[in-house]
């Protein structure tokens, strides 16, 4: 499914937090979204995925405004993943996921085996079939991460928008992450601060102080003088010899 | 949890729906049969079989008084009422995410109270209006005052927890104020009486009050179980989910100030349960609303019934005020879920 942004905007307190953002995500694509802390990504997702209050600009699925459909139609296109879920009800990871199932059920078209395979599915493919029925206060962040990222996947979307998806994740699972996420045939925009994991992505968006400063393949965009200005870092371009990955090097501008 | 088939869940589901049914039956007959006047069972059957099925009567015409014209309405409204704020008190905590939420917060008891003492002792529309009437105008009235000043601070759940506070305290003011001006001294006993709940002067028409709006509150939270589960991780996290959050919302406060509003302007304030029951059900049976709405409401009827009958029967010859009684139950009650809480946590 193809996601199109034109002129995104949303103030706060007399101040641009996302400002005249526009942007097009083709099917089955994969943007990352970088920026320094407090640049507008995650405001931008929520804007994206037409979540944010008082927020401005128009969002299309498909060719189709978002303004102009519920928000089931919404949530059957498009799935969410925050930086934060908390609740203090005591639910069950599996339960946590079949919420993922909300926009699909209806009195006429009740929960049933196929719903259950489906949250089941998500669960195994986060490495989570084990811990179905612990109880969300009893999971440590990086599991509570990857079982709202299962209960993203359970909703059966065409897109994925996920807020720093490899936060809290230990190495091994935030490669399996990103592997799952590059095999998934879906369209996903992602906010990511480690610019390595960018680098894999398809394409990358450069967020600065709310506006969309740079976007395109990653090594066209990661260039030493924006990451100079925007990071405030200097870099180094290695090459992993074993497979010939590009690998960046930082360094404190300070430093140098 | 997975893999069950229609037919069998719709088994599972009679089964269940029977025996709440055969429990809440069993409440209605203890609070009929018992009281300061012992009545037999028997006796029950026969003015049901009288009333309802023109049978001549065989028992003494004041026994059967007591229990078509006084215990039975009674009894009836206890459990309407139970269910009412039990189902308030959940729908509220769930929307608000306040484990500390309960039918009062947004000041539907103090404006109902307020009501009732303008019509009372102000005598504000001289005498064409019942207490109750007065009650249930205050009650709509605070809440309408609540909801814009929440609106207007954000609109989000902690802001209506602030404005219910302001406006319960400004109505609960104004009370106090108008006893203290007006009221004599058998005013102010009446006014508090009522105000800690007050089942003795319910009759039929409280009957045809209570369980229509106590059953629309009940299906309308049924139809929207799925929605307030999707509520467990907020507001925002319900919307990604496909809920039209501000249609939900303001239907179900709809409905939480309907059934308050009417129970209050009858019985008067009754505490604790919309607080306590909804929290016991949560650790009997989980946090889904699938199975949390029925089983609080069932709760909620029988914990009232029960408690009506322990306010005619605590003190012989007296009848407590019914509020009194759900609290000493319900305080303890809630101490003990909290000391439980921290366990589990």
């Amino acid at each position: 499914m193809r996601l199109a942004a034109h002129g995104l905007e949303f103030h706060a307190q007399g101040r641009a937090i996302v400002a005249d953002v526009s942007l097009q995500v083709q099917p089955g694509e994969t943007l990352a979204l970088i920026g320094p802390n407090g640049s507008g990504k995650s405001t931008l997702l929520r804007l994206l995925a037409g979540l944010q209050p008082r927020g401005r600009g128009q969002v299309l699925l498909n060719d189709r405004p978002l303004q102009r459909m519920t928000r089931r139609e919404i949530a059957r296109c498009l799935a969410v993943v925050e930086q934060q879920a908390e609740t203090s009800d005591s639910l069950t990871a599996w339960q946590v996921v079949q919420l993922g199932r909300t926009p699909w059920l209806s009195a006429l078209s009740p929960f049933g085996p196929a719903d259950a395979d489906i949250i089941d599915e998500s669960l195994a493919a986060l490495g989570m079939a084990g811990m179905a029925e612990r109880r969300w206060q009893t999971l440590s962040g990086g599991e509570r991460q990857r079982v709202q990222i299962a209960r993203a996947l359970a909703q059966r979307p065409q897109i994925l928008l996920l807020d720093e998806p490899t936060n809290h994740l230990d190495i091994h699972h935030q490669l399996a992450l990103s592997r799952l996420i590059a095999r998934l045939p879906l369209t996903v925009v992602m906010a990511v601060h480690d610019l390595n994991h960018a680098m894999t992505c398809d394409r990358l968006a450069v967020m600065s102080a709310g506006r969309l400063v740079a976007c395109g393949p990653p090594r066209d965009v990661l260039t030493p003088d924006r990451l100079r200005e925007i990071f405030r870092v200097n870099a180094t371009l290695l090459t992993d010899p074993a497979d010939g990955a590009a690998l960046l090097r930082f360094h404190c501008l300070e430093e140098k | 949890m997975t893999g069950a088939t229609i037919p069998a869940l719709l088994r599972r589901l009679a089964a269940r729906a029977a025996l709440g049914a055969l429990l809440l039956i069993l409440a209605i007959f203890a609070g009929v049969v018992i009281g300061e006047t012992p009545l037999s069972p028997a006796l029950i059957g026969q003015v049901l079989a009288h009333k309802l099925g023109h049978m001549p009567l065989p028992a003494d015409p004041i026994d059967a008084g007591i229990i078509w014209n006084y215990r039975l309405p009674r009894t009836l409204v206890a459990a309407a009422c139970g269910a009412g704020l039990a189902l308030s008190g959940l729908v509220l905590q769930t929307l608000v995410r306040n484990a500390l939420a309960d039918p009062y917060l947004p000041g539907v008891s103090a404006g109902a109270s307020t009501g009732a003492v303008a019509v009372t002792i102000l005598g504000v529309g001289a005498g064409s209006i019942g207490i109750s009437a007065g009650a249930f105008v205050g009650a709509a009235l605070a809440f309408a005052l609540v909801a814009a000043l929440a609106r207007a601070a954000g609109g989000g759940s902690a802001q209506l927890v602030l404005a219910g506070i302001a406006g319960s305290q400004l109505f609960n003011a104004l009370t106090s104020f108008f006893i203290a001006k007006s009221a004599n001294a058998e005013q102010a006993r009446g006014i508090m009486f009522w105000l800690l709940g007050n089942l003795s002067g319910v009759r039929w028409p409280d009957v045809g009050l209570a369980l229509p709006v106590a059953l629309v509150g009940l299906l309308i939270c049924l139809w929207h179980v799925r929605a307030m589960d999707a509520f467990s991780f907020g507001a925002g996290a319900a919307a990604a989910l496909g809920v039209p959050v501000r249609r939900v919302v303001a239907v179900l406060i709809g409905a939480v100030t309907l059934m308050t509003a009417t129970m209050v302007s009858l019985v008067g304030a009754i505490g604790f349960v919309g607080l306590v029951i909804p929290h016991a059900m949560r650790f009997l049976v989980g946090a889904r609303h699938a199975g949390l709405v029925p089983c609080t409401a069932l709760a909620g009827a029988v914990f009232l019934i029960a408690a009506d009958i322990a306010s005619r029967m605590m003190i012989p010859g007296q009848v407590v005020p019914i509020g009194v009684v759900t609290a000493l139950v319900g305080a303890p009650g809630f101490a003990l879920i909290l000391i439980r809480n921290r366990r589990l946590a």
